[in-house]
């Protein structure tokens, strides 16, 4: 080595760490929680040079008392917030009754989305009935919202014989044409440049249905991700692209996918594309941010970019114990509140709402759960009688049977028989 | 009738599927106002706007996935990616995705897109534009994977694969987009105009997928072909003066297995060619599958004539090339044995 390179300062590679790690106190002091209602609501028609500053600031309505407030107060009736407000408690009752289930050996895996409720509900009441969702795993709201049975779920949840996707895909991965949820990959951020084609194809043929799509904070760091918001802005595709940002990817803080180094909204305007930041715990700054994007993409403006700024109470899944990377208790640390909590405060507060209505709620919902999952269970579950129709798991690979698969039927059929005996 | 090369018959195939049907797009890296590279998507955004044929950014990840996202909503999308070389961003939204949403979602999303791309050596492309990567495909449950050898097929292959209900890649031998390049590289040109299966109708007609053709009859020996090197086995039995019968493929998942081992049961000796690398490349598969269902037939081991497991060289092409000189050796070695 020559005496110039030797007198230089030795290289040091950066890893970002988080604020805590488990035994240290929880810290969100660096998180900024502007008022609720101090943002401005542009025109949709707005230019995106003039709205550079939103994808820093965060969109909310409802207020520390639970008052709605400012421009983006989607000034919902009280009948549609009372329905957002039980499908969230629905997500979160069926979440803690199919965990449940998992722990008890009936399946083999589950995920919550507790403390994300709001972002997939309050999305989807957001947009039309026909519109497209191309969700991640976390976004069983959709389904609820769009009042899926709750049978078929846990059928699905079961790999039963009542299970629509035969048995096939892991626990959760839902497949509905018909409710406008696209079938889910356990890949990660392959949906999202979808979504972007499915909003081209609309806009090709004439249509005038939009597609909504779905990533996490930590796979925004995926080629994916940097595809769909180019195709989107470069073609203007009638696409809402959402990042739910909980803040961890499994153990994996989101200043690892760059959330260090700035917002993840921000990185709309690399690609010259509106950029909000959104309380995803705030149910009505949810809703008014998604029909802000779907009245754009439906007037042909193009694609907007919104980050749902939440956080993952949870652990990622069954399979995962988070007290081994981050604090204990977190999540009630969380600064932006229970999503739950507080569409019933503000509810409350207009007195629409009250603790008896909550408490029936809670039991009608519960009940209405048990009674599905006794119906489930009836069909089977993974553990006890799960879907086992060997000729099928040659179906489908193909819309017909090519001559190899018709073999390969055939033999696995001989072979289970062989068992049998 | 119209005598035409093999752009021009794809080029074709594309004009009456897009008539036929508005669902049917077409997409991909400099295919829109330019026509494409190879030209085979000329004139499509003239004649059809720019809503039916338009360029796609430098991302074969966002070629496929909007791709896919189309065929979910229900167009029929047919994606250029411009050399098979370059599918490799695209590979996961591929193999993850378009091979799997029939069966994740239990019929609920079937995928009716076609993928095409040039593919092969032969032009000194060097290594990033000679590649023949078609067994990492084949070895994909849930796609099929097409290659025709003449303008003929191109054009009914390309049709039957646009109606399939399934995801279809779709690699055109790049060497014999304009001619029928038979592997004396050393000899003039011949352009198509001279080949019968130049003889392209102008209208719509399919070529079934999962159906080889008998290319050449013959008795002695069997050879399993497709794309140039079709054209390279004729030439060469035809040079040797081996009484060889040429299967070519055309259709490689789903392979047409009845073919195969008719002629095989017949010959008694099997050759397996193609221009990709060997180890565990498509003729691997043939090869196994030509011993289980024929072994009692055969006469002498399968022998396989590939590429080299090196990547594709520039100038030592013809090195690498499996030529006449590497087919004879071992078709002579078949015989002997």
């Amino acid at each position: 080595m020559d005496m110039e390179r030797r007198n230089r300062p030795a290289l040091e590679l950066y890893v970002p760490e988080p604020e805590a790690r488990p035994g240290d106190e929880v810290d969100f002091s660096h998180i900024q929680v502007p008022p609720a209602g101090s943002v401005p609501r542009p025109d949709i028609a707005v230019s995106t040079e003039s709205i550079r500053d939103l994808p820093y600031t965060l969109i909310r309505v409802l207020d520390e008392e639970g008052r709605a407030t400012g421009p983006w107060d989607p000034r919902l009736d009280a009948d549609t917030l009372r329905r957002m407000l039980r499908d969230m408690m629905m997500v979160r009752v069926f979440d803690d009754r199919m965990y449940r289930a998992q722990r008890q050996g009936k399946t083999s895996f589950y995920m919550k989305a507790t403390g994300e409720e709001a972002i997939a509900v309050a999305g989807t009441h957001a947009l039309d009935r026909e519109d497209m969702c191309f969700p991640t795993y976390r976004q069983q709201g959709i389904l609820v919202a769009r009042d899926y049975p709750l049978v078929t779920m846990m059928c699905q949840i079961y790999s039963n014989r009542g299970d629509p996707l035969k048995g096939r895909q892991l626990p959760i991965m839902y497949s509905s044409r018909e409710h406008g949820f696209f079938t889910i990959s356990g890949n990660l951020a392959t949906q999202f440049p979808q979504a972007v084609g499915w909003a081209m194809g609309s806009a090709i043929s004439g249509d005038s249905r939009i597609a909504s799509g779905y990533i996490g904070d930590g796979s925004t760091a995926e080629g994916d991700f940097h595809a769909a918001c180019t195709f989107a802005g470069v073609y203007r595709a009638p696409v809402i692209l959402n990042i739910v940002n909980n803040q961890w990817a499994i153990s994996t803080f989101s200043g690892i996918a760059g959330g260090q180094l700035t917002t993840f909204a921000a990185r709309a305007l690399g690609y010259g594309i509106p950029g909000l930041r959104v309380d995803g715990n705030d149910a009505l700054a949810v809703y008014a941010a998604t029909r802000w994007a779907a009245d754009r993409a439906r007037s042909d403006l193009g694609p907007t970019l919104i980050e749902f700024f939440t956080y993952r109470v949870e652990g990622h899944s069954t399979s995962d114990d988070p007290t081994a990377y981050r604090p204990k208790g977190a999540g009630e640390k969380w600064p932006l509140g229970d999503p739950v909590a507080r569409l019933r405060q503000h509810l409350t507060g207009l007195g629409e709402w009250d603790q008896d209505r909550d408490r029936q709620l809670l039991e009608q919902l519960d009940a209405e759960v048990r009674a599905a999952q006794k119906k489930a269970e009836k069909l089977g579950t993974l553990q006890s009688d799960p879907y086992a129709e060997i000729p099928t798991m040659f179906e489908d690979v193909y819309a017909e049977l090519p001559w190899h698969l018709r073999e390969q039927q055939a033999q696995a059929l001989a072979e289970w028989e062989a068992k049998r005996k | 009738m119209t005598v035409m090369n093999m752009i021009q018959a794809l080029n074709s195939a594309h004009r009456v599927m897009m008539e036929r049907d508005a669902k049917t797009v077409v997409l991909g890296e400099d295919v829109g106002y330019f026509g494409g590279v190879f030209r085979v998507t000329e004139g499509l955004q003239k004649q059809f706007g720019k809503h039916r044929s338009f360029d796609a950014p430098i991302s074969e990840n966002g070629i496929m996935a909007v791709a896919i996202g189309m065929a979910a909503y229900g167009l029929k999308p047919i994606a250029e990616i411009q050399f098979a070389d370059y599918i490799y961003p695209g590979f996961d939204q591929i193999v993850s995705e378009a091979a799997k949403m029939r069966y994740r979602s239990a019929g609920d999303w079937g995928l009716s897109m076609v993928i095409r791309s040039p593919y092969g050596g032969g032009i000194f492309g060097g290594q990033t534009h000679s590649q023949s990567p078609e067994a990492l495909f084949a070895h994909v449950a849930g796609i099929k994977t097409v290659i025709p050898s003449n303008p003929y097929d191109a054009k009914g292959l390309l049709i039957a694969a646009i109606e399939d209900p399934d995801p279809v890649v779709f690699f055109e031998p790049k060497r014999i987009y304009n001619g029928p390049f038979d592997g004396f590289y050393e000899r003039p040109v011949t352009p198509w105009a001279k080949h019968p299966a130049a003889e392209v109708p102008d209208g719509h007609y399919t070529v079934p997928l999962g159906k080889a053709a008998v290319a050449r009859e013959g008795q002695e020996v069997t050879i399993l072909a497709y794309g140039t090197m079709v054209h390279v086995a004729i030439a060469t039995a035809e040079a040797q003066g081996i009484d060889a019968e040429v299967i070519d493929l055309r259709t490689i998942v789903p392979v047409d297995i009845e073919t195969i081992e008719e002629s095989v049961k017949k010959t008694g000796r099997c050759v397996v060619v193609h221009e990709a690398t060997r180890t565990a490349g498509f003729g691997a598969e043939l090869s196994a599958l030509v011993q289980e269902r024929c072994f009692y037939h055969l006469e002498a081991p399968v022998a396989r004539v590939t590429g080299w497991d090196t990547p594709y060289p520039h100038s030592l092409e013809w090195a690498y090339f499996p030529g006449p000189v590497r087919l004879g050796l071992a078709l002579k070695k078949t015989l002997e044995d």
